[in-house]
């Protein structure tokens, strides 16, 4: 492996070479940094467990090479040892990828580890989430071309990236789309905008069961549909997988399925969003066996709205790939400047609603167990909803500005959570209504102060929460911030904690670094709807990035 | 592990020896516009005047703040400086159906592109977001600057009339 890399590298660097002794003109050398680290300090009160390294470290660092058509370029990556909260596989450093690719015109060929995305990701979509410790990227050959304007052809075969190592299993993918108004001249500027795209993937990986007879290759296919029509907007993508026994279901035999749909109306100061998803069995990696957020060939992201704010973010939801039926709803309403609820500015204001249930599964038979292991698992009528609540969230959001230099957003959100399926263990379902008042007042020579205010209140879980942060900054180089994340309303009267949190930052150009000093409660960090669990901590954190 | 490290170092340090003090230009990645439409990203251009891109994301609220100063000063900008600026949004399918109702509600009026695997992103090192780059009338990255505050609009704004004099000189 390691001889093969470096010969791989050799061969890299010769190029390189070869192509500046030819032209003896310079191409263009990038790159960027990123190094996170952390000292740690036992907290018992707040529950973050002993570090015995007292220090640790994640630092990554990317660097592409580009040449005319050529470029290539290598992540290093190193975990002394991994900061708490990612996988304490990702131990020791090396390089955790490297490529090269070729593009002239219409046709792109990659070698070595590359990312791409099939549409909306439903059947596949590999890409890098540092925050959550992702990096599924495919190490193979991938070619893109466009035979003609408006037709879009993608395939690759490889292996997922899995820490310093690969998976055991090989992904191969092909996907078309037609767009209709770039083929044809006559569609050019007709006012209807038809998109359709297809793709098929499939994986391969040996049986060596001793109990099962398992699937060796695992074929997918999915079909969407994109569509504009002056002021309308509609996306559609559905996706099946034949069954597909693993770790995450359970080794059921059961097929897969996924169908999402999305509408929207909009115009200057108006919009309204309608977005529909269910998943049943979906769940897609290279290796059966693979759990967390490891070796995943799809992107399932979940249909409920990101949360900015701490207090706000304290419930988020996790897609449960092993099946749900999920709705979200928007509107925004820009209220028009110089009238008499406007204001002089005009107010911004932001309806969100979701809900996620579970799907309706029955019994196969009598005999046989909803989900039970080696069967067909249950069987589900698609246009039914389950009975369980997931996840729900009814926000409403207010910006405005309230004179030239003070802006406010006031925010309220309704959150009803459901431990038991989101974070796997027992509890009651959570009920969080949470207030947050954020302002901003710009000073004079490019200073401003942001103040936040927010409260949770629940009568479960944890109980209630305070928070207030203040933040001044001084454009664009500094920023400093005090906050306290304050429980004063848990049940147990020695929980009662503050989390001081004191910050610091300093930007020049692209480089930031940022330092954090105080203590971090144990919660979930999410992005897309993909998490990961971050253990309670207290100490100094401290993250440089830059780029060149 | 540590011969692969040498020959790497050693690459980048006979490619320095070889480098010219040229300025970056914008890589070519395939990205698409609001109509769905794929745009190569190395043709951004503003007929010879200079141009911003600023990666943003509908979720991240300093990306908000910036869009929304920079909208009250952007007609002024325009009409000084004939720049136009290129949003990138990093929007993933989970929100990246929601950019266009979301621009609409808020009345921004810059040119939109999706970059739903953060693919440009990526080619241009950005690492957070919201994340600006100025670029020359010919294409060239002159400035680029990373995170948000209240005034941060005004730097921009020196760095344009910067070029401005430049150009004229």
């Amino acid at each position: 492996m390691k001889r093969l890399l470096t010969v791989s590298i050799c061969l890299l660097t010769l190029i390189t070479s070869t192509v500046f002794a030819q032209e003896q003109k310079m191409g263009e050398i990038r790159g960027d940094f990123q190094t996170d680290f952390q000292l740690y300090q036992e907290d018992s009160l707040i529950g973050a467990p002993p570090v015995p390294e007292k220090f640790l470290m994640n630092g990554y660092l990317n660097l592409s090479y580009t040449k005319g058509d050529f470029s290539a370029g290598m992540r290093y990556e190193a975990y002394y040892n991994a900061l708490l909260g990612f996988d304490p596989r990702y131990k020791g450093n090396g390089i955790a990828s490297r490529w090269a690719s070729y593009k002239h015109k219409d046709f792109e060929i990659t070698a070595g580890n590359f990312y791409e995305q099939f549409g909306g990701g439903t059947l596949l979509r590999s890409y890098e989430d540092r925050s959550l410790g992702i990096d599924n990227s495919i190490d193979g050959f991938k070619i893109i071309y466009s035979p003609v304007s408006g037709i879009y052809l993608k395939g690759l075969v490889g292996q997922h990236r899995y820490f310093f190592d690969k998976g055991q299993g090989i992904v191969r993918g092909a996907d078309a789309e037609i767009n209709l108004n770039e083929m044809f001249e006559k569609w050019k500027d007709k006012s209807l905008r038809l998109t359709f795209g297809g793709s098929f993937v499939s994986k391969y990986q040996t049986d060596k069961d001793p109990i099962y007879n398992l699937p060796e290759n695992v074929g997918a296919f999915a079909g969407r549909v994109t569509m504009q029509y002056k002021k309308i907007n509609m996306f559609s993508e559905y996706a099946y997988k034949i069954n597909d026994p693993s770790a995450i279901n359970k080794q059921i035999y059961k097929d897969g399925q996924a169908l999402f749909l999305s509408g929207s109306y909009s115009t200057k100061g108006f919009s309204a969003l309608l977005s529909l998803k269910r998943i049943d069995n979906m769940n897609f990696r290279s290796d059966r066996t693979a759990t967390g957020n490891m070796l995943q060939i799809n992107y399932l992201p979940s249909l409920t709205r990101p949360h900015a704010y701490s207090l706000s973010a304290f419930y988020p939801y996790a897609t449960q790939a092993n099946g749900e039926t999920a709705v979200q709803g928007q509107v925004t309403y820009k209220i028009p400047k110089n009238t008499k609820l406007g204001g002089k500015y005009g107010t911004d204001i932001t309806l969100n609603f979701s809900r996620v249930h579970d799907i309706q599964r029955n019994a196969i038979n009598d005999t046989i167990s909803i989900g039970q292991s080696g069967t067909l698992g249950y069987t589900s009528p698609f246009l039914k909803i389950g009975d369980e609540l997931f996840f729900q969230d009814f926000n409403l959001a207010f910006g405005r500005r309230l004179n030239k230099n003070l802006r406010l957003i006031a925010e309220y959100v309704y959150i009803v959570y459901n431990p038991e399926v989101i974070e796997g263990h027992a509890g009651n379902m959570v009920h969080a209504h949470t207030g947050v008042l954020d302002l901003t007042l710009k000073l004079k020579n490019k200073k401003s102060i942001r103040c936040e205010l927010q409260h949770l209140y629940t009568e479960q879980d944890e109980g209630n929460w305070a928070m207030a942060l203040i933040e001044f900054a001084v454009a664009p180089k500094w920023s400093f911030g005090v906050q306290d994340i304050y429980n004063y309303g848990n049940s147990n009267s020695d929980k009662r904690l503050h989390y001081y949190l004191l910050s610091f930052s300093y930007t020049h150009n692209s480089s930031r670094m940022a330092i954090s000093y105080g203590k971090q409660r144990e919660g979930i960090v999410c992005v897309g709807g993909v998490c990961r669990n971050v253990p309670a901590s207290n100490g100094l954190l401290v993250s440089v990035t830059t780029n060149f | 592990m540590k011969r692969i490290l040498l020959i790497i170092i050693s690459g980048i340090l006979l490619t320095s020896l070889h480098a010219q003090k040229a300025k970056s230009t914008i890589p070519s990645v395939t990205i698409r516009n609001l109509d769905g439409v794929q745009v190569n990203t190395a043709d951004f251009s503003n007929d010879g005047k200079p141009f911003i891109i600023s990666f943003w994301a509908t979720y991240c609220k300093p990306c908000v703040r910036e869009f929304n100063s920079l909208t009250d000063v952007y007609e002024e900008w325009q009409e000084e400086t004939g720049v136009k600026l290129f949003a990138i949004s990093i929007d993933d399918s989970r929100t990246s159906n929601n950019v266009l109702p979301f621009i609409n509600g808020k009345g921004w009026e810059f040119d939109f592109y999706l970059d739903v695997n953060s693919d440009f992103k990526r080619a241009m090192n950005v690492n957070l977001v919201p994340h600006t780059f100025i670029c020359n009338g010919k294409g060239e990255i002159i400035w680029q600057h990373t995170s948000f505050a209240e005034g941060g609009e005004m730097e921009m704004l020196e760095i344009l009339r910067g070029l401005l004099i430049e150009e004229k000189e």
